[in-house]
């Protein structure tokens, strides 16, 4: 009862979120939303018993991609027109729809093979096993770093002053 | 009403789909990548949903939206730079505006 209750909460707080990063015009405002999407993501985490993942949400989305976002704007502030739309409205908004309804047609139509146990708790340890363990993730992991680093470069040497 | 999985796959479609409208009708590019944080997000709901119904004993789903937030992360650094930079030569981020390798 209390896990639906605090899904449904954050399922209606995150749709009200995203659309309000859609539709608000003021930029800032619209980060703000964003903001408050990624913190209702990482309650929904919590309820899926993702414990470590909504941490991570936590420090790298609101923590990290929301002060670079928020920075960009700033760096940006003499473009004052705010976020406006384009004239691909209305063929968007029914791309959109369509899409939305084939996702939800095979969603609900689809039979999932549902698992009976009930999900690992706590997830720190058996997710730090799955990383870097033998017969784990433990080359993609080094990836992800190489790809980081990488990132990190690049940013710097495309946003550096001439 | 018990939670399922497919409460959990409909709320992230609709995240989805609202991130690829915004993300198609918007001209300011920061609220572009802003958009396709949203629909990242949006990915990562459903692989962690799938994995609690129905793995949950493996966490590969949570191992993968781990992978998805490097990328996403990765790919927000150099996007922000390069509206920065776009912003330095151009003193604009509207797209529309943005056509010097258009033809």
């Amino acid at each position: 009862m209390g896990m639906a209750a605090a899904f449904w909460i954050m399922a209606v707080v995150a749709v009200a979120a995203a659309l309000g990063v859609v539709l608000l015009k003021n930029v800032f405002r619209a980060a703000l939303a964003l903001i408050l999407c990624f913190i209702t993501v990482a309650g929904l985490y919590l309820t899926l018993s993702a414990d470590f993942l909504a941490a991570v949400q936590v420090l790298v989305y609101v923590g990290a991609i929301s002060v670079l976002i928020i920075l960009a704007i700033m760096m940006t502030r003499d473009f004052q027109r705010g976020s406006p739309g384009n004239r691909l409205k209305l063929p968007a908004f029914i791309v959109a729809a369509v899409l939305l309804g084939m996702m939800i047609f095979t969603v609900t139509q689809t039979s999932w093979p549902l698992a009976p146990q009930a999900p690992l708790t706590p997830t720190t340890g058996p997710l730090a096993m799955k990383l870097f363990s033998e017969n784990g993730y433990v080359l993609p992991v080094e990836i992800g770093a190489v790809l980081l680093l990488a990132a990190i470069i690049g940013a710097i040497v495309i946003a550096r002053e001439k | 009403m018990v939670i399922g999985l497919e409460h959990y796959l409909i709320l992230s479609a609709v995240l989805f789909s609202i991130g690829l409208y915004g993300a198609l009708t918007r001209r300011n590019a920061v609220v572009i990548l802003m958009c396709i944080e949203i629909m990242l997000n949006a990915a990562n709901i459903a692989l962690v949903a799938f994995s609690s119904y129905i793995v949950p004993l493996l966490l590969t789903g949570q191992v993968f939206a781990i992978f998805v937030m490097v990328v996403a992360a990765a790919e927000v650094a150099v996007g922000l730079a390069i509206v920065l930079a776009v912003y330095r030569g151009l003193s604009d981020i509207d797209v529309n505006n943005i056509n010097l390798m258009k033809w």
